[in-house]
């Protein structure tokens, strides 16, 4: 006999919304891993979390063509499509937990190396102190104060800017004057300022940690230009929102997507210098008689720079965002705001659906 | 100082710079970029070159380098010649010094 209703309707629910409520906790456990003696038992109450979801998840499934069953109401047919569901949400569950150990375990690997190489390096004196205790790396590599406080007041950062998108929706689906909306966009550009200085900050204490992205998501570092966004791909975002532009507008614009390239091809152009300066340091005179401490003082002296181009390029992108500010009118500028700030949001979760992404094992 | 001002009343674009400096490096790239050959004074190079920075700081170069001039008047460092281009200033000082081969 012919069981329409085993299609499985359900699955564009599984596979889409559902794995991301799921994933969140996936993504907290990831911070956890830097402290290897409680991985085990949190696999154990991830994993319990999980199938109690999926029993939840498929005892609300709708499973609309239901209605259409209704005439013939054979009980037998719910019960084949639950279980048929049961299993799949089982099998996807399975797939996640299998991911996620795989994860865990190339990530105790790779911290036993890096503790491995840091011992190394100790021996050769070539890192005074360091305050570090063996065992105790953890991955955030939260291991400097400025690095900590960074990563905590980004944390709120992230939180506020999310209230602050809720805020730009509202105000613009609500028609509020311009002086209302006004304040709104000013909030939301002091907001981004705020979050430069605190970069600023923290790249006077380690500029490394800046460049690498670490606090960001994987997604987002993917595009990273020295510590942040590239100038010009925000634009590119940004410009394609705000349909209808003055003839005006489209020749600053066009104007301003020109110096901002012309800007950072010049800082990418230096940053190459600075790889080569640092490199060529780094292998002056033999290389195989071992290594030669005021050589590699010489080329962190060199790496000084990397400050003034993380602070150049965090400038650009300031610039950037207040040129669009005189160019725009107050509601442009609103859907501007709204539109860079779901495209990081959707980067986000990019990255979180790609780290919680099945895939077929080695 | 003497050498500093005498420097920078030159009629043109004047640049005060580093060799090794990797921004300095970075200016003068976007300068090319506009079609603008600007003279250059390696400080660095320069048996002067000590108070030459030390000048540069009074005029308000904090860095001291780089430090463009342009017609006889300190533009700044980076972070003004960026600003300054972004918001479109940059090329009409320079229009009268750009040549593109």
């Amino acid at each position: 006999m012919d069981f329409p209703s085993t299609q499985f309707v359900p699955s564009r629910i599984m596979g889409t919304y559902q794995p991301i409520h799921q994933i969140g906790m996936w993504g907290e456990n990831f911070k956890s891993i830097g402290n290897p003696s409680i991985s085990a038992s949190v696999i154990v109450e991830v994993d319990n979390k999980l199938e109690n979801e999926s029993e939840t998840a498929s005892h609300e499934m709708p499973a609309p063509s239901c209605k259409h069953d209704q005439e013939a109401s054979k009980p037998f047919d719910k019960i084949q499509r639950r279980l048929a569901q049961n299993r799949e949400a089982a099998r996807k569950s399975r797939l996640r937990k299998k991911a996620y150990v795989q994860q865990l375990e190339s990530s105790r690997l790779k911290l036993m190396q890096l503790e491995k190489e840091l011992e190394q390096a100790r021996e050769q004196g070539l890192y005074i102190g360091g305050g570090l205790e063996a065992g105790h790396l953890g991955f955030s590599g939260a291991v400097s104060p400025g690095i900590a406080v960074f990563e905590m007041e980004y944390k709120h950062w992230m939180q506020v800017q999310n209230r602050q998108l809720g805020e730009l929706r509202t105000a613009l689906n609500a028609q509020i004057s311009d002086i209302e909306l006004r304040i709104v966009v000013e909030n939301g550009m002091s907001h981004y300022f705020e979050l430069f200085r605190m970069k600023s900050t923290v790249a006077k204490a380690d500029v490394f940690y800046v460049m690498s992205g670490t606090w960001k998501t994987s997604a987002e570092r993917f595009f990273s230009w020295i510590g942040g966004f590239r100038p010009s791909e925000l634009l590119k975002v940004l410009v394609a929102q705000l349909d209808p532009l003055t003839d005006q507008q489209i020749f600053e614009v066009c104007n301003l997507k020109q110096s901002c390239q012309q800007a950072e091809d010049a800082l990418s152009q230096g940053m190459e210098k600075l790889q080569e300066t640092v490199s060529a340091t780094l292998a002056a005179g033999q290389l195989g008689q071992g290594t030669y401490f005021p050589l590699v003082a010489m080329a962190m002296e060199k790496l000084e720079a990397l400050v003034c181009f993380v602070n150049q390029a965090d400038h650009l992108r300031q610039e950037t965002l207040q040129q669009m500010s005189h160019i725009l009118t107050t509601r442009q500028e609103a859907r501007g705001l709204l539109a860079l700030g779901e495209y990081i949001q959707r980067l986000q979760d990019l990255s979180t659906l790609w780290a919680t992404h099945p895939r077929e094992p080695a | 100082m003497d050498k500093v001002m005498r420097l920078t009343t030159e009629r043109g674009v004047v640049l005060f710079s580093k060799s090794s400096c990797c921004l300095c490096y970075a200016v003068k790239i976007l300068f090319q970029e506009l079609g603008v050959t600007p003279t250059i004074h390696e400080i660095d190079q320069d048996p002067e070159g000590r108070e030459m920075e030390r000048a540069l700081m009074r005029l308000g170069c904090k860095a001291p380098v780089p430090a463009v001039i342009i017609g006889g008047k300190l533009v700044g460092s980076t972070n003004e010649v960026m600003s300054l281009h972004l918001g479109g200033g940059l090329i009409p000082l320079l229009r009268p010094y750009q040549a593109f081969c």
